[in-house]
């Protein structure tokens, strides 16, 4: 496993996504309401490109004619089949216990903290004054 | 939305070859056609436009659950609705997936159910040369079918007669919701008109013909609704089957497309039961149902089944019979299969192969 | 008749004694049984206009078809297949020994389309066949036949059969006037599963609409095959509109639907299910889920050529062998001899499909079925 510089935060403001290829892998990096998630590029049905799809909240019902909607932007549906999948926690809404897109750990640091060589910076210099989006792969 | 620009989506697989069997083109606009429609179309399909037998004159009968029924990523550029881009076609499907053939199954507006006969006549015309000018002549690993608006046989057998010639037109397409069942008397002379120009039939989803999608009425949903597909094309092949149809036609090819696969052994297996205690009913049967299906039907294989387990998909294949399934993806639809990630089940490499490509290779005759 | 009987018993198959026959179809002789249970208002409508001479043949199930009564079944002197208890008794009761037989009567009255002729002769319907079947056969259960058109007047006639425990299901046809998962059906429903009693869906068609979306075939053996797409159709709506997740406890038997279209009925749906889930929020659960817990099948016909082999092909594709339940669906041929069940059933799997699937199913018999019930 290796640490991998990808964005800054203002890259990716709430509600928005990149997508980044980390170690030949591609990985979409998700700002949810300030928290960064990121999980795999790949639907783990049929290999679509997940990160394409759109992002939605959750719809649930608590009897046949009512439509409760909630968790706004936490939730992303496959552009292809309409799969869910909970970005916090990859898993699929229909079968958590079977179905599951691969997530990343992510973590927010901030310029001055990062030790040069230790790292791999992707697309940019690091700088002291800014706070960047750290994955690892 | 902001997307670091990569490479290619997917990495590049080697030696995959398809024979896709079920691509939806779309147009930008109406507009499209006008070059192949007389003045007096042009005005009325702006005037007057589909006429339909349900409440909505363009629009189906239940939204679907994405825009255009497609997949998210299939939005070209430079504007317009997904399958009306060539380039994107291209760049997403044709080139990374191997495509070597591309059957093209124009849907919108069922030029086939148009209640008005003689404007359905005249956009199927139109379509079909539209498939021609706009398309296959554009990319040559695509090929066209032959709209025909049904419920005029006539006009139908005309068209088929016209287009015939033309090899970049490799069969005859009907959706199956016609005003009668397809296997109906009324509609022989398209079958007669088949045979004789050596065409198959493909019969892929969809039309509008004012009857219920169930024999108890209209669903509520689109998830009935998606699932009374599969309902529609196991009445229209008993159709085909008791009235007929197959016995009348020996040689007639018929291509069920989008229907699914799960319910074709128990189906065959139904009408062999009942067809032995009621065939005094039909004489003009002389072989069980399923000897017919084995013999003249093909399945295209979008939606691909998903059983809890591999073993249950090969067993539906070896039921329904390997030589009879054709590999289809529905591009640009939502319930896109992948040929890399469709068969959720090991398959050998001539397996493979025959799914994606031989079986159709040998259905359309080509090389 | 008697001789009839007794070679019977010399020849009759042990194995299915004890079981719970889900399916037999008794029949009116003519409307006029109906007249001491019906008002003075329907009794002179049948003096004046006749109706008594009317056919009432279903198309559904053409009198002298040959699905409609097996050749060995068949009655003297032209009577309507299965109008005789003595037959139904010589025939399969007293034959194959069941503990209990469930009556489906499909005489039209279901289908009429005036809610309140629908709803009256209904309620003649059950009247009589407590009176010349349930009282005179102690083996025998029935189901409650409903005009499903008219809610209220079909709850009222469930009301009316609720403390005769011998009605142990409602009978629905599988094609209606609407699907039958529609909110308008509930009231049905909410009572039924209040009550305990499972609504039997049977193959059979009001005809309100063409059977199937291509339109109106031109054969009966078309109309009969599309039986089992209605099934598929129907229980997509039950599942799809929230029937089970508003009536947790209801249970749907689908009766005479064929089987082996189960299969491929849950692939597409469990798989639909994935992608279209939020617009119907309330399925929480995929569809095979959903099936396993609230749905039974009674098994005549099972649509397969070798049948010992579906049956296992089928409880392994819907990973339960609770499932199915026994059934003849006298007089309708669907099976030869003693065949209702392949020969090689194990002996788990016998008692399953022959009696305690079916208990499992309908509380009213499970609890005939205890000995300590006094005046079940």
């Amino acid at each position: 496993m290796s640490r991998h510089i990808v964005a800054t935060v203002d890259d990716i403001p709430p509600g928005k996504r990149m997508l980044v290829n980390v170690k030949g892998r591609e990985i979409g990096i998700f700002n949810v309401d300030g928290e960064y998630l990121a999980i795999s590029n790949r639907c783990p049905h049929e290999g679509a490109s997940l990160c394409k799809g759109r992002i939605v909240g959750l719809v649930e019902s608590s009897e046949p004619g009512s439509y409760q909607l909630s968790r706004q932007g936490e939730l992303l549906r496959c552009p292809w089949h309409g799969w869910e999948f909970d970005l916090r926690t990859g898993k699929s809404w229909c079968e958590p216990n079977r179905t599951k897109v691969r997530s990343y750990e992510l973590k927010v640091e901030a310029g001055g903290a990062l030790v040069e060589g230790e790292l791999k910076a992707e697309t940019f210099p690091v700088s002291i004054e800014k706070q960047y989006v750290v994955i690892e792969v | 939305m902001s997307i670091v620009e990569l490479d290619r989506d997917r990495p590049a697989e080697a030696k995959l070859r398809v024979i896709d069997c079920d691509i939806h083109p779309s147009m930008t606009a109406w507009t499209e056609v006008h070059p192949y429609l007389a003045r007096q179309w042009i005005e009325h399909l702006t005037v007057y436009g589909s006429h339909l037998r349900h409440a909505f004159s363009e629009a189906l009968t239940h939204p679907r659950m994405s825009p255009d029924a497609a997949r998210v990523d299939a939005y070209p550029d430079e504007g317009g609705p997904p399958g009306s881009s060539l380039a994107l076609m291209r760049s997403q499907h044709l080139d990374p997936n191997g495509v070597e053939l591309g059957m093209l199954i124009p849907l919108r507006w069922n030029p086939g159910s148009q209640r008005n006969l003689d404007f359905g006549v005249a956009l199927t015309q139109a379509m079909n040369t539209w498939q021609i000018e706009r398309w296959v002549k554009n990319e040559p690993r695509l090929r066209a079918s032959v709209l025909i608006a049904q419920e005029d046989t006539a006009g139908s057998v005309a068209e088929i007669d016209a287009r015939a010639a033309d090899r970049n037109f490799t069969q005859i397409l009907v959706l199956p919701r016609t005003d009668e069942p397809f296997g109906r008397r009324r509609y022989w002379p398209i079958f007669e008109a088949a045979v004789r120009n050596n065409l198959p039939i493909a019969i892929h989803v969809g039309g509008t013909n004012g009857h219920p999608s169930t024999g108890g009425g209209w669903p509520s949903y689109y998830m009935e609704e998606h699932h009374a597909v599969a309902e529609t094309m196991q009445a229209v092949l008993t159709s085909l089957v008791f009235e007929g149809v197959f016995e009348r036609f020996p040689k007639l090819r018929v291509v069920i497309m989008e229907g699914g696969l799960g319910w074709i052994p128990s189906l065959s297996a139904r009408m062999d039961k009942h067809w032995a205690r009621l065939r005094s009913e039909v004489p003009h049967l002389k072989r069980p149902p399923s000897e017919y299906i084995r013999e003249q039907v093909w399945f295209t294989t979008q939606p691909m089944e998903e059983p809890a387990r591999a073993s249950q998909l090969i067993d539906l294949f070896d039921r329904i019979g390997w030589d009879r399934l054709l590999f289809s993806t529905d591009y640009p639809h939502w319930d896109f299969d992948d040929p890399r990630y469709a068969f959720k089940a090991p398959l050998s490499a001539a397996q493979r192969d025959q799914l994606l490509y031989r079986n159709a290779q040998a259905f359309y005759g080509t090389r | 008749m008697v001789a009839d009987r007794q070679s019977a018993e010399i020849e009759r198959p042990g194995r299915y004694a004890g079981a719970i026959d889900c399916d037999l179809h008794p029949a009116l002789p003519g409307m006029s049984v109906l007249l001491p249970y019906l008002d003075d208002y329907w009794r002179e409508m049948i003096r004046v206009r006749a109706l008594d001479r009317l056919n009432l043949s279903l198309t559904s199930y053409p009198q002298n078809a040959p699905l409609s009564c097996r050749p060995d079944w068949k009655l003297e002197g032209g009577q309507k297949p299965g109008s005789s208890q003595q037959a139904m008794q010589a025939h399969v009761l007293d034959r194959y020994q069941p503990r209990f037989g469930i009556l489906n009567c499909l005489y039209g009255a279901q289908v009429m389309h005036s809610e309140d002729m629908a709803a009256a002769f209904c309620r003649a319907t059950n009247d009589w066949i407590r009176d010349e079947w349930l009282s005179r056969d102690p083996r025998l259960r029935a189901s409650i036949v409903i005009p499903a058109h008219n809610t209220e007047l079909a709850v009222a006639e469930i009301e009316r059969r609720a403390d005769d425990p011998r009605f142990v299901q409602v009978l629905m046809l599988v094609s209606g006037e609407v699907t039958l998962g529609r909110r308008q059906l509930w009231p049905i429903y909410r009572l039924a599963e209040r009550l305990g009693l499972p609504i039997g869906v049977h193959a059979g068609s009001a005809y309100r609409y063409a059977p199937t979306a291509t339109g109106w075939p031109s054969y009966y053996v078309e109309d009969y095959i599309s039986q089992s797409a209605a099934f598929e159709n129907q229980l997509q709506s039950m599942i799809s509109e929230g029937v089970f997740a508003k009536f947790p406890g209801l249970k749907v038997v689908a009766i005479e639907s064929g089987l082996t279209w189960l299969s491929g009925f849950i692939w597409r749906a469990d798989k639909t299910w994935k992608g279209v889930r939020v617009e119907v929020p309330w399925v929480t659960r995929a569809p095979s889920e959903i099936i396993r817990d609230h749905v039974r099948f009674t098994v005549q016909p099972i649509d397969a050529p070798d049948e010992m082999e579906a049956i296992l092909r089928l409880i392994d594709h819907l990973e339960s062998d609770e499932l199915f339940l026994f059934s003849t669906d006298y007089p309708h041929w669907q099976f030869d001899g003693d065949a209702v069940l392949p020969e090689k059933l194990s002996g788990a799997l016998l008692r399953k499909i022959t009696s305690e699937n079916a208990l499992a199913t309908y509380p009213r018999l499970a609890k005939a079925e205890r000995p300590m019930e006094i005046g079940a």
